[in-house]
C-alpha cells in the first residue's frame, strides 16, 4: 500500500483570533490583523490615478457589480435565492431615467430618489413571494425582469426598445469615481458589521433552519422584507449610477447579463463574505472587460467559471485565501489498517 | 373561433412537448436542469450538424442525437450535479451557468438563421375547416400526444419507471427497497435530455433557428412545470392547455407582443397562489410554509 498521507491544519500562533475580541500584544500582531483589510482599500482608493481612461470606466463598471453583489450575497444571507438581481438594477435605471428625463430632476436628487422609490417598489413586489422557499423564489425573480423587459418591448412606454436617451452625466469623472468606490467600501464595512450583530444572527437563522427561527417567535417574514429591501436599495442604487454613467437607459438593464454577473462573482469569490463578493466582481469584470473583443465568447467563460468554481472550490477564493493566511496546512502520516 | 381552437391546441401540444422533458427530470430527481433550454438548441445544431453536414439519412441524424444530447445529460449528472447533489442553488447554479455556455458558445459560433433551418417531417399542408395548417404542425400534436401516452404507460407499467416514481415519491423508503438514487436521477437526466431532443426536431423546423428559443424554451418549460406541477403528467398536460389557449387567444385578440407577457404573470400567479402547481400534491409543505 505504501504511505499515505492527509493534511492537517494548524491555527498560526497569533493570540488575536477570535470572532470579535482582540488581545493584541506587538505590532506584528496588529499588522497580522490590519494589513489584509486596509491594503485593499489602500489599493482600490490609489488605484484610480494609475489608469486610463477605459479602465476607469471599467472600475466604475466594477464598483457597480460588486454593488450588486453584496446586495445579492445579503439576500442570500438571508436564505432567499435571487436568480434576478437585474429587477433591482432595471427599476432603479429606469425610475432615475424618469425622473431625469420627464420630470428634469438633476442628478443629485434623482440618484437619491430611484434609489429609495426603486429599492422599496422592488421589495414590496418581491414580498408577494415572501412565502416561498428555497428556488421558487429564485424563479419568481428570475422571471421579473425579464416580464419588465418584454412589457416594455411590448407597451413602447418609457422609450420602448430605444430607451430614455441624453440623460445627464456625472460632472466630474473623478467624482464619480470615488463615489462608486466610496459607496462600495461602505456597503462592505456596514453589511460585514451587520451580519455580525444580533440582528445578523436572525438573518442567518431564516437561512439555515427558518422554521426554528419561527419557533423562537421571530417574524421571519418582517426580517426578509427588511434584508430584502436593503438588498433591493442597493440594487436599485447601482442601476440608478450605472445610468447617470452611460447617460441613458433601456431596455438592457434587465438583461441577463446583470443576472448573472452578480451571481456568478460572489459565488467565484466566496457567498457569504461581502468581502468575496467584492473580490469575485473585481476579478470577472476586469477579465470580461478584457475578454471583449472576444464578443459572447466572454459569457461563455465567466458562466464556465460560475460552473467550475461550483463544483471544484464551492467555499470561494474568499475562503480560501482566509484559510490559509490563517492556518497552515502539512502533511501527517497516516497508517492504514489492512 | 376555428382558428382559435386549432392554433390554440397546436400551441399548447408544443408547449406540452417543450415542458415534459424538464418536468420529468425534476419531478423524479427534484434537480432543476436549468441547462434544458441549451440541450434543445445543442441537438438543433447537432441534427442539423450530421445531417447537413455529414450527410446522414435524417432519421438516422435524429436518433443519433438523442443518443449525444441523452449522453451529455448523463455526463452532466456525473460530472457536475453528483458533486454537489441536495444543495440546491448549487445546483440550479452550476446547471444555468453550463446552460449559458452552452447557448452563448453557439450564438458565437452564429448558429442563427435560415441556413441551420432542419427539414420538416412531411412537406405540405392541409385545409381545416378553412384554415392551413402544416403537415409539421400535426406532427407536433401526434407526437405530443404519443409522448404522453408513452411516459404514462412506461411510469405505470415498467420496472424502471416503477422505480423512478417510488424515488420521486419517498427517496429513503425507495432507498430502502434497493432503488439506488443516483442511478435513477442519472436516467432522469437521460430521458429528460433525449426529450429536449424529441421537442427540438419537432418544432424547431417551423421556425428560424435562434438562440434566444433557448432562453424561451426554458422559460416556457419553468413556466409549464411550475403551473402545472412538479412530476405530474396530467398537471403538464392542463397547465399547457390554460397557457396555450390563453397565449393563442392574446395573440390573436390583442397583440403578439403580450402572449409571453401573459405567460410570465402565470407563472408569477402561480406561485404567489399555489406553489405546488396545480395538481402537485407532494412538498405542499416544504415549499411554503
Amino acid at each position: 500500500m505504501g504511505i499515505r498521507y492527509r493534511q492537517e491544519r494548524i491555527d498560526r500562533k497569533v493570540k488575536a483570533r477570535s470572532d470579535d475580541v482582540y488581545a493584541l500584544s506587538s505590532y506584528r500582531e496588529i499588522s497580522y490583523l490590519l494589513v489584509p483589510r486596509v491594503l485593499p482599500i489602500i489599493a482600490l482608493l490609489v488605484l484610480p490615478l494609475f489608469l486610463g481612461v477605459y479602465w476607469q470606466k471599467v472600475l466604475v463598471i466594477g464598483c457597480i457589480i460588486a454593488l450588486l453583489s453584496l446586495s445579492w450575497d445579503l439576500i442570500a444571507s438571508t436564505g432567499m435565492i435571487c436568480l434576478g438581481q437585474a429587477l433591482f438594477f432595471g427599476v432603479g435605471g429606469y425610475f432615475t431615467g424618469v425622473l431625469n428625463h420627464y420630470l428634469g430632476l438633476p442628478i443629485y436628487l434623482a440618484i437619491p430618489a430611484a434609489t429609495l422609490s426603486g429599492g422599496a417598489f422592488c421589495a414590496i413586489l418581491l414580498s408577494l413571494a415572501l412565502r416561498l422557499r428555497g428556488l421558487y423564489f429564485g424563479l419568481v425573480t428570475f422571471v421579473l425582469p425579464m416580464m419588465f423587459y418584454r412589457i416594455i418591448e411590448a407597451t413602447k412606454i418609457l422609450g420602448g426598445t430605444e430607451g430614455l436617451p441624453a440623460l445627464s452625466r456625472f460632472p466630474n469623472t473623478w467624482v464619480e469615481m470615488y463615489l462608486a468606490i466610496g459607496i462600495v467600501l461602505l456597503c462592505l464595512f456596514v453589511f460585514r458589521r451587520l451580519i455580525n450583530t444580533d440582528y445578523g444572527l436572525v438573518l442567518m437563522g431564516i437561512r439555515d433552519n427558518d422554521r426554528a427561527v419561527m419557533r423562537g417567535g421571530i417574524n421571519t417574514y418582517w426580517f426578509k422584507f427588511q434584508a430584502l429591501l436593503i438588498g433591493s436599495l442597493v440594487g436599485a442604487f447601482a442601476g440608478a449610477f450605472m445610468t447617470h454613467h452611460l447617460g441613458f437607459v433601456g431596455m438592457s438593464a434587465f438583461s441577463l447579463d446583470y443576472c448573472i454577473l452578480p451571481v456568478a462573482s460572489t459565488v467565484v469569490g466566496g457567498i457569504g463574505t461581502f468581502a468575496g463578493a467584492a473580490l469575485g466582481a473585481s476579478i470577472l469584470v476586469p477579465l470580461s472587460e478584457a475578454l471583449r473583443a472576444l464578443g459572447t465568447l466572454r459569457i461563455v467563460i465567466y458562466s464556465l467559471m460560475m460552473t467550475i468554481f461550483i463544483v471544484t472550490l464551492p467555499e470561494g477564493i474568499f475562503h480560501y485565501l482566509e484559510r490559509r493566511y490563517h492556518q497552515f496546512v502539512r502533511l501527517v502520516e497516516i497508517e492504514l489498517e489492512e | 373561433m376555428d382558428a382559435v381552437l386549432i392554433y390554440g391546441l397546436i400551441n399548447s401540444t408544443t408547449l406540452a412537448l417543450i415542458a415534459i422533458g424538464f418536468s420529468l427530470t425534476f419531478g423524479i430527481s427534484g434537480v432543476f436542469n436549468m441547462a434544458y433550454g441549451a440541450f434543445y438548441i445543442i441537438s438543433g445544431f447537432i441534427t442539423w450538424s450530421l445531417f447537413s453536414v455529414l450527410g446522414l439519412p435524417y432519421p438516422l441524424a435524429v436518433v443519433l442525437c438523442i443518443i449525444i444530447v441523452a449522453c451529455m445529460g448523463v455526463a452532466t449528472y456525473w460530472l457536475v450535479l453528483l458533486r454537489i447533489r441536495g444543495m440546491l442553488l448549487s445546483e440550479a447554479i452550476a446547471t444555468f451557468g453550463l446552460g449559458i455556455a452552452i447557448l452563448e458558445f453557439l450564438r458565437w459560433k452564429g448558429f442563427i438563421g435560415f441556413r441551420y433551418n432542419l427539414p420538416t417531417f412531411i412537406e405540405g399542408s392541409i385545409n381545416v375547416g378553412g384554415n392551413i395548417v402544416d403537415y409539421q404542425r400535426l406532427c407536433i400534436v401526434g407526437i405530443g400526444l404519443i409522448l404522453v401516452l408513452f411516459l404514462w404507460f412506461f411510469a405505470h407499467h415498467t420496472k424502471i419507471g416503477l422505480s423512478l416514481r417510488a424515488i420521486s415519491q419517498a427517496e429513503r423508503t425507495a432507498l430502502c427497497f434497493g432503488i439506488e438514487s443516483d442511478r435513477s436521477a442519472m436516467v432522469s437526466l437521460f430521458l429528460g435530455s433525449a426529450l429536449a431532443v424529441v421537442a427540438a426536431v419537432t418544432i424547431l423546423p417551423l421556425t428560424m433557428a435562434h438562440i434566444d428559443l433557448g432562453y424561451d424554451a426554458l422559460m416556457l418549460a419553468i413556466v409549464v412545470t411550475i403551473v402545472g406541477g412538479a412530476g405530474s403528467t396530467l398537471g403538464i398536460i392542463v397547465a399547457s392547455f390554460i397557457l396555450g389557449y390563453s397565449q393563442t387567444l392574446v395573440s390573436m385578440y390583442v397583440a403578439s407582443h403580450w402572449t409571453m407577457v401573459v405567460t410570465l404573470i402565470a407563472i408569477v400567479v402561480a406561485l404567489a397562489t399555489r406553489p405546488s402547481g396545480l395538481f402537485g400534491k407532494s412538498k405542499e409543505l416544504e415549499e411554503r410554509v
